[in-house]
C-alpha cells in the first residue's frame, strides 16, 4: 500500500502551546507506564538574528503510535486528537491532510507507522 | 460481564487542582474509575482537556492515597501515625477544637485552604458554624486573585474577564458575540492551561479566528513568540507600563469621550489643598458627604452629583471635564479645585513613553505602539495573570490597567472585558462582590478577625483574615493567642508558604492541628489527626464561578475518602446544632435557587446559562442599569461611576490615583544588594504537569518535569561556569535552594526564573520530604505586603547564582 493511501496526522504547531494533553491522553488509553507515549512533546528554541529567539512546540509521534486505529473503527478520534487543548491535531488520509497543508504556513504531516 | 457506565461531570480541584469547569466523562467499570475524557458536548471545554485531567486514573488509585483518618502517634513533624475510625476522629476533633474555644476564644481557631478549590464555601461553614471569623488563604498577602478582585471592585464595582464568548449559547458563533482584534496577554503563560476560571486555550481559538497578541511578559513564552508587540517587562514595573500606555492613548486622543463623560467621575473636584474629593457637606452645611461638587460648564456654578439619587442638581447640570475653580467652603475660605480627570491626567503626565522606557526597560517605540494598535482596535481585551497580584502595589496597578480598558471603551461589550459575576447570582459563601448562602452568624462574630481594622480592602471585599498578620499573631499572641489551625488541602511548608522555615516555627508553635488532604505532605506532618479526602470525581459538588452554573457529581468512591464538604458538614453540624441545613443537598438547593432550579434538576441538566438581562449575563449592563442594587445605570461604586480617583481608597487614607511605587527588593530600589544579588530572581512559572505543590507523585507528570528546574540564559550561565542540566545553588540573603539548570534564552541574561512548589513524595523516609532543599520559597520574605495588606513580591526577589560543587552541597 503506498503511503498516500494511509492514515496520518496533520499538525498546526504554530499554535501547539506544549501543554502534553496528548502525550498524557495518549498514555492512559494505551496504560503506557511514565516515560512512553505514542507522542512526545518537544520544546524548540530556535534562535534569531540579533540575539532573538523564537519558541515553538511540537508533539512528534513516537514509535508506539498506532493511529489509535481501535479508536477510529468506532468512528471516535484518536484520544491525542480528542483531548488536544489547542485543537492542533487533525486524523485523516495522508492524501487529503497533504492537499490543507497548502491552507496555512507552520504544519507539519507525519505518518507515523 | 462487567458494567460498565459514562458518567458525566464537572472537573475543580483535587485531581487537576485547577479551579475547573470543564465537562468530562468519566468511565466506571464495576464502580471502579477507569478512564478520564473530555466532554465533546460540553461548551467550556468541547471535548478538549488538559494532561492534569488526563492523569486522573493515576491519581485516584495511587498507593500513596490517604483512605483511613489518622492520628499522630510520635512528636510533632516525626511522622508516626496510627489508623483511627471516622467516629474517633470526628470526636477527637470536636472534644479538641472545644477546648480551644473555652480557653481562648473560637477565634483562636485559623481555618487554612489552598488556591482555587472548591471548598472555600465549606471551610467557611465549619469556621462560623464552630465561631471563628478567621478563615485565610495562606500565601502572603492574600496575593492570588482576591487583590485583583477586590481591587476592580474598588474602582468599578464589579470585577471583569475577557471576553470568549463564555456566557453566550453557541459561543464564538453567537450572533452578539465578536471577536476581539487584539489581546494584551499580561503576565499570563498558556501552557499549564487554565487560570482565573477561565479556560486558557480559548485564546488559542480567538487566535485563529485573527486576533492579534500584545504580550507583556520578562519571559519569551508562547504569546511573546507569537505577539505583534512583546513588551519584555522588567519585573515589577508593570505599573508604568500601564501608566505609560495610558500617556499615549490620552495624549493621541484616542480614547472613548462618551464613556469618559457618561459613565466616570471625571468632573467631580478634587481639593488641590488636601489632594481629596470636594464632598458636599465641605460646601453646604447640611450637605452629605457621600455626594459630590462639579461646576457645571453653562452656569460655571458649582452642582452636586447626588450618590444616592444617582443624579446632579439641578438636574440640567452638564458638568466641566476638564479646569481649575475656585471654590468657597463652610467657613468662608476659598480652596483651589481640579477636576478628577484633570488629577488623573496629572497623575499619568510623568510616563512618557522615554520615562516608561528608563523604568520599565520596554523601548519607548515598542510600548507606543502597543497602546496604539490596543486602543484603536475595536473589541480589545486584556487577560492578566497572577503577576498582577504578586506585587506590593497591586491596587494602583488594578487601577491603570482598568484605567485602560475602560478608556478604550472596551468594559462590558462583547469582545472585550466583561463584567463577571457567579452565574444566576448563585453564591455559595461571601466573595468580593457577592453575599452567598453560607453567613457568619452577626457581625459581632467577625470583629476579631485578623487584618480586618488595618486594611480596608479586608473590612469591604475579602472576608477571609490578612495571613501576614496571622503568622505574626501565632508568634505575638497580640491582640489574642493563636491555638489551632484547621489546613485542608493546604501545604505551607511547601507550596503557599514565604519563608516556609517561619511557618514550621508556626506549626511546632501551634497547641491542635488537623489536615485534611489526599496525600501526606511535608505540612500534613504536623498535623495531630489527618483525614483523607477526596477527588472531584468521588463527589458532588456545585460551581459557579463565572459561567456555566454546574454540578459536579459523584462517579466513584474510594476505600473511606470522604469529600471536603461531607467532612465539614458533619462537623460543622457538631458545633452548631442550629445550622440551617439538614442535609448536603438542602445546602446545595439554597445555593442554586436564584437559578430557579433545585440541584437535582440542575445535575440532571449538568450546565446552564444565564438568560438575557441577567445580571449576572454581558453585555453593557451599566448603560441597562443590570449593575447597581438600586437599578439605575452605571457601576456599583460609591459614586455610580468608573471611579478615576477612588473613593473608597480615600477613605481608606491610601492615595487614590494610580501611580507606580519600585517595588521593595529590585536593583533599582536596593543598589546596595545588588552587588551581592545581581539577578532578578523571579518564581512560580507554571508547569503544564503540576498545579502548585501537587503531583510530584503523579509518574505521567512527574515524568514531564522531573526536577526542579532554575532557567538561566546562556551568557548568564557561561558567565557562572553552569552548564544545561547541572545542579546549581540560588541564594540571597534569606537563604538558599538548589535547581537544576536549563539554560535557555527564554529568560532574559539578567533574571532566573526558579520553579516553585517543590518537595520530594518519593523521599519518604525523610520527615518533611526534603521539603526544604528546592523551595525557591525560602529565598523570599513574609510581610511585604502592601498599604491595603494586598500583594507580596514574589515575582521580582534578587540573587545570585553558583555551581553546586558537590552532590547535595548548599
Ligand atoms: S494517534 Fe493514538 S496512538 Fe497515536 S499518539 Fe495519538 S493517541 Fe497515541
Ligand atoms: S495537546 Fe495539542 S497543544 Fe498540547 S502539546 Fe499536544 S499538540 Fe500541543
Ligand atoms: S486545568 Fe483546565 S483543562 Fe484541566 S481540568 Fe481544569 S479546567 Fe479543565
Amino acid at each position: 500500500m503506498s503511503v498516500l493511501s494511509n492514515q496520518g496526522l496533520l499538525i498546526d504547531y504554530e499554535y501547539c502551546t506544549g501543554c502534553f494533553a496528548c502525550q498524557i491522553a495518549c498514555a492512559q488509553e494505551y496504560g503506557w507506564e511514565a516515560g512512553m507515549s505514542g507522542i512526545d512533546v518537544m520544546e524548540i528554541v530556535q534562535d534569531l538574528p540579533k540575539g532573538k529567539a523564537y519558541l515553538s512546540f511540537l508533539p512528534f509521534p513516537t514509535e508506539l503510535c498506532s493511529l489509535c486505529s481501535r479508536r477510529t473503527k468506532k468512528g471516535k478520534k484518536p484520544a491525542c486528537v480528542h483531548h488536544c487543548m489547542a485543537n492542533v491535531i487533525t486524523h485523516g488520509r495522508v492524501e487529503e491532510l497533504a492537499h490543507r497543508l497548502a491552507d496555512k504556513p507552520r504544519m507539519v504531516l507525519w505518518s507515523p507507522k | 460481564m462487567k458494567n460498565k457506565q459514562i458518567i458525566k461531570t464537572t472537573s475543580w480541584s483535587a485531581g487537576p487542582g485547577c479551579h475547573g469547569g470543564c465537562g468530562v466523562l468519566a468511565h466506571i467499570e464495576d464502580g471502579r474509575f477507569v478512564k478520564i475524557e473530555g466532554d465533546p458536548d460540553h461548551p467550556w471545554n468541547q471535548g478538549r482537556l488538559c494532561a492534569r485531567a488526563l492523569a486522573m486514573t493515576q491519581y485516584v488509585y495511587h498507593e500513596d492515597r490517604l483512605t483511613r483518618p489518622l492520628k499522630r502517634v510520635g512528636k510533632r513533624g516525626e511522622a508516626h501515625f496510627e489508623e483511627i475510625t471516622w467516629e474517633e476522629a470526628f470526636d477527637t476533633i470536636e472534644a479538641r477544637m472545644n477546648e480551644i474555644k473555652a480557653e481562648s476564644g473560637p477565634e483562636s481557631m485559623i481555618f487554612s485552604m489552598g488556591t482555587g478549590r472548591d471548598i472555600g464555601p465549606w471551610i467557611c461553614m465549619l469556621a462560623y458554624a464552630f465561631g471563628s471569623p478567621n478563615v485565610m488563604f495562606a500565601l502572603s498577602g492574600n496575593a492570588c486573585y482576591s487583590p485583583r478582585i477586590a481591587a476592580l471592585d474598588t474602582i468599578q464595582g464589579d470585577f471583569c474577564v475577557f471576553d470568549a464568548g463564555q456566557w453566550l449559547e453557541g459561543r464564538y458563533d453567537h450572533p452578539e458575540y465578536q471577536v476581539p482584534e487584539c489581546m494584551i496577554i499580561w503576565g499570563y503563560n498558556i501552557s499549564a492551561t487554565c487560570p482565573d476560571n477561565l479556560f486558557g486555550h480559548w485564546i488559542i481559538d480567538l487566535m485563529k479566528k485573527g486576533t492579534k497578541i500584545i504580550c507583556v511578559d520578562p519571559r519569551l513564552s508562547f504569546f511573546a513568540s507569537r505577539s505583534k508587540h512583546w513588551l519584555q517587562i522588567r519585573p515589577g514595573t508593570d505599573a508604568a507600563l500601564a501608566m505609560g500606555m495610558l500617556y499615549v492613548i490620552i495624549n493621541e486622543g484616542l480614547y472613548d469621550h462618551d464613556f469618559l463623560e457618561t459613565y466616570t467621575d471625571a468632573p467631580r473636584l478634587v481639593r488641590k489643598d488636601t489632594g481629596q474629593l470636594l464632598r458636599h457637606s465641605d460646601v453646604d452645611p447640611v450637605g452629605n458627604p457621600e455626594n459630590f461638587v462639579v461646576i457645571d460648564r453653562q452656569t460655571e456654578k458649582t452642582a452636586i452629583w447626588d450618590t444616592g439619587d444617582q443624579e446632579f442638581f439641578p438636574a440640567a447640570t452638564i458638568p466641566a471635564l476638564s479646569g481649575n475653580f475656585n471654590i468657597e467652603l463652610l467657613d468662608g475660605s476659598c480652596v483651589e479645585c481640579i477636576t478628577a480627570w484633570d488629577a488623573f491626567l496629572e497623575s499619568v503626565a510623568p510616563y512618557t513613553p522615554e520615562a516608561v522606557e528608563k523604568i520599565t526597560m520596554i523601548p519607548a517605540r515598542e510600548m507606543a505602539l502597543a497602546a496604539r494598535l490596543y486602543a484603536s482596535s475595536k473589541p480589545a481585551a486584556i487577560h492578566w495573570g497572577v503577576p498582577i497580584d504578586m506585587t506590593p502595589e497591586i491596587t494602583p496597578l488594578c487601577h491603570a490597567i482598568a484605567a485602560l480598558w475602560a478608556l478604550t471603551g472596551n468594559l462590558d461589550v462583547p469582545g472585550g472585558n466583561v463584567f463577571t459575576r457567579p452565574a444566576f447570582n448563585a453564591v455559595a459563601y461571601a466573595l468580593p462582590g457577592a453575599e452567598g448562602v453560607i453567613k457568619l452568624k452577626n457581625q459581632d462574630q467577625d470583629k476579631p478577625r485578623i487584618g480586618r481594622e488595618e486594611y480596608g480592602p479586608f473590612d469591604h471585599f475579602i472576608w477571609r483574615c490578612q495571613t501576614d498578620k496571622v503568622l505574626d499573631q501565632i508568634f505575638s499572641e497580640d491582640p489574642y493567642p493563636v491555638k489551632g489551625l484547621w489546613m485542608q488541602t493546604c501545604n505551607p511548608l511547601s507550596g503557599i508558604g514565604l519563608d516556609p522555615e517561619l511557618w514550621q516555627k508556626a506549626l511546632e508553635k501551634l497547641d491542635f492541628i488537623v489536615g485534611v488532604d489526599l496525600f501526606m505532605t511535608p505540612s500534613l506532618r504536623y498535623a495531630d489527626i489527618i483525614l483523607p479526602a477526596a477527588t472531584f470525581l468521588e463527589k458532588e459538588g456545585v460551581r459557579s464561578w463565572w459561567v456555566p452554573l454546574q454540578s459536579i457529581n459523584e462517579t466513584c468512591r474510594v476505600d473511606q475518602c470522604r469529600s471536603d464538604l461531607e467532612i465539614n458538614f458533619e462537623l460543622a453540624r457538631r458545633f452548631d446544632p442550629d445550622l440551617k441545613w439538614e442535609t448536603i443537598h438542602g445546602l446545595f438547593d439554597d445555593i442554586v435557587r436564584p437559578s430557579g432550579m433545585s440541584f437535582k434538576e440542575l445535575q440532571a441538566r449538568g450546565w446552564a446559562l444565564p438568560p438575557e438581562n441577567h445580571p449576572s449575563r454581558p453585555y453593557r449592563r451599566h448603560e441597562k442599569g443590570l449593575l447597581r442594587q438600586d437599578g439605575k445605570p452605571g457601576f456599583a461604586t460609591p459614586s455610580g461611576k468608573f471611579e478615576l480617583y477612588s473613593t473608597l481608597r480615600e477613605n481608606w487614607g491610601l492615595p487614590a490615583l494610580p501611580y507606580h511605587k519600585e517595588p521593595p527588593f529590585t536593583p533599582v530600589s536596593r543598589p546596595d544588594l545588588a552587588k551581592d544579588y545581581p539577578l532578578i530572581l523571579s518564581t512560580g512559572r507554571r508547569s503544564p504537569a503540576f498545579f502548585h505543590s501537587e503531583h510530584r507523585n503523579i509518574p505521567w507528570l512527574r515524568q514531564l518535569d522531573p526536577d526542579p528546574v532554575v532557567e538561566i540564559h546562556p551568557e548568564t550561565a557561561a558567565r557562572h561556569g553552569i552548564g544545561s542540566g547541572e545542579w546549581v545553588v540560588v541564594e540571597n540573603w534569606m537563604g538558599h535552594a538548589r535547581f537544576k539548570a536549563k539554560v535557555t534564552k527564554i529568560v532574559p541574561p539578567w533574571m532566573v526564573m526558579a520553579a516553585h512548589g517543590w518537595w520530594f513524595p518519593e523521599k519518604k523516609d525523610d520527615p518533611l520530604f526534603d521539603t526544604f532543599s528546592s523551595n525557591i520559597n525560602v529565598l523570599i520574605p513574609m510581610n511585604e505586603q502592601g498599604d491595603d495588606g494586598l500583594g507580596a513580591p514574589i515575582k521580582h526577589l534578587m540573587c545570585r547564582i553558583r555551581k553546586e560543587t558537590q552532590k547535595g552541597e548548599q
